[in-house]
């Protein structure tokens, strides 16, 4: 994993699988309200998505597609879009991750303004859960280098 | 629920855990560990409690077993007792 | 030594099996766990939430404030993670 190595069996099999993988876990955050699934699943199944490509590639092919600051920046950013629901209900004269009152802002009944409140929250849980896994991977892979070793 | 399921599905839970604490070898040890959060998860599913058997497949199976990897790879495989 | 430690595991073993004697049976209709709020949750949530999983309109709407804690749980975790791993040169 630390010590860089090509296998070109490893290497194809990865390159084919990733996008699949990280289709179904948009599926599972999405389809959340139908089916068993959720952000937090969704997002554990993003991260390990790129946790793949980390063990197939290596740590800076994967720092191509995300890097370290846009991971940081990803962990935050879900806890401020569920918080900032939750404010919009308030500012909107509800009580606070009371997302009926969104109708007012969708044009749309308050239950499936309800439905449409769930599905952002769990966009949020699904990119701040998916963005601590790959930042643990990252971290406890490499010793805190981010880098690889040299042989 | 069906009964027989449940008994081979506990046995193997049982068999998985008592397994993953006698091994010596910390990366069989880190392997096991995931078999058994998979046995959970099916006994969850079996059970009914859908959500909480993806949960466990997800996070139990997956992602906590490839942190266990990269947390032996960072310290020795055998453990001293 | 190890001996005594067998039988105290086995003792805790044992009043743990028979501690569970008196839960409900899987499924019952009359535990209390299902009689108080979860009939009206079910009842209700299609025509409050128009969610038809149960278990993703109580996670992220009935109880948003323990979702909300525990998404907060996760961002303390990867921030101490980078805060006392990361090592920058």
């Amino acid at each position: 994993m630390i010590n860089r190595f090509e296998n070109i069996i490893i290497q194809t099999i990865s390159r084919l699988l990733i996008p699949p993988i990280q289709l179904y876990a948009l599926y599972v955050i999405a389809h959340g309200h139908y089916s068993p699934g959720g952000g937090f699943q969704g997002g554990c199944i993003l991260g390990a998505s790129f946790i793949l490509m980390v063990i197939a590639y290596d740590i800076k092919e994967t720092k191509r597609m995300i890097s370290e600051k846009i991971n940081t920046i990803f962990i935050s950013l879900g806890v401020i879009i569920y918080s900032g629901i939750g404010a919009v209900c308030l500012i909107l004269g509800a009580d606070y991750l009371d997302y009926g009152i969104l109708n007012k802002i969708f044009s749309v009944s308050p239950a499936k303004a309800r439905a449409l409140g769930t599905f952002g929250v769990e966009i949020g849980v699904g990119i701040t859960v998916m963005a601590v896994m790959v930042s643990i991977f990252l971290n406890l892979v490499s010793g805190g280098e981010h880098e690889e070793a040299q042989e | 629920m069906i009964w027989q399921l449940d008994i081979i599905l506990l046995i193997l839970v049982t068999a998985c855990a008592i397994a993953a604490i006698t091994v010596r070898d910390l990366l069989s040890s880190a392997i096991l560990l995931g078999a058994y959060s998979f046995m959970m998860c099916l006994l969850w599913a079996e059970m009914g409690a859908v959500d909480v058997a993806f949960t466990e497949a997800a996070v139990g199976a997956g992602i906590s077993t490839a942190f266990f990897i990269a947390a032996i790879h960072q310290t020795t495989r055998r453990t001293k007792d | 030594m190890k001996f005594f430690a067998l039988i105290a595991v086995i003792v805790t073993g044992l009043l743990l099996i028979y501690g569970t004697m008196d839960m409900p049976d899987w499924g019952a209709t009359d535990s209390p766990p299902n009689t108080h709020v979860s009939p009206r949750y079910i009842e209700k949530s299609i025509e409050e939430t128009a969610t038809p999983n149960v278990v993703t309109s109580l996670l992220a709407d009935y109880r948003g404030y323990d979702t909300l804690g525990e998404t907060t749980v996760i961002f303390t975790a990867g921030i101490v993670c980078i805060l006392l791993l990361r090592r920058y040169r």
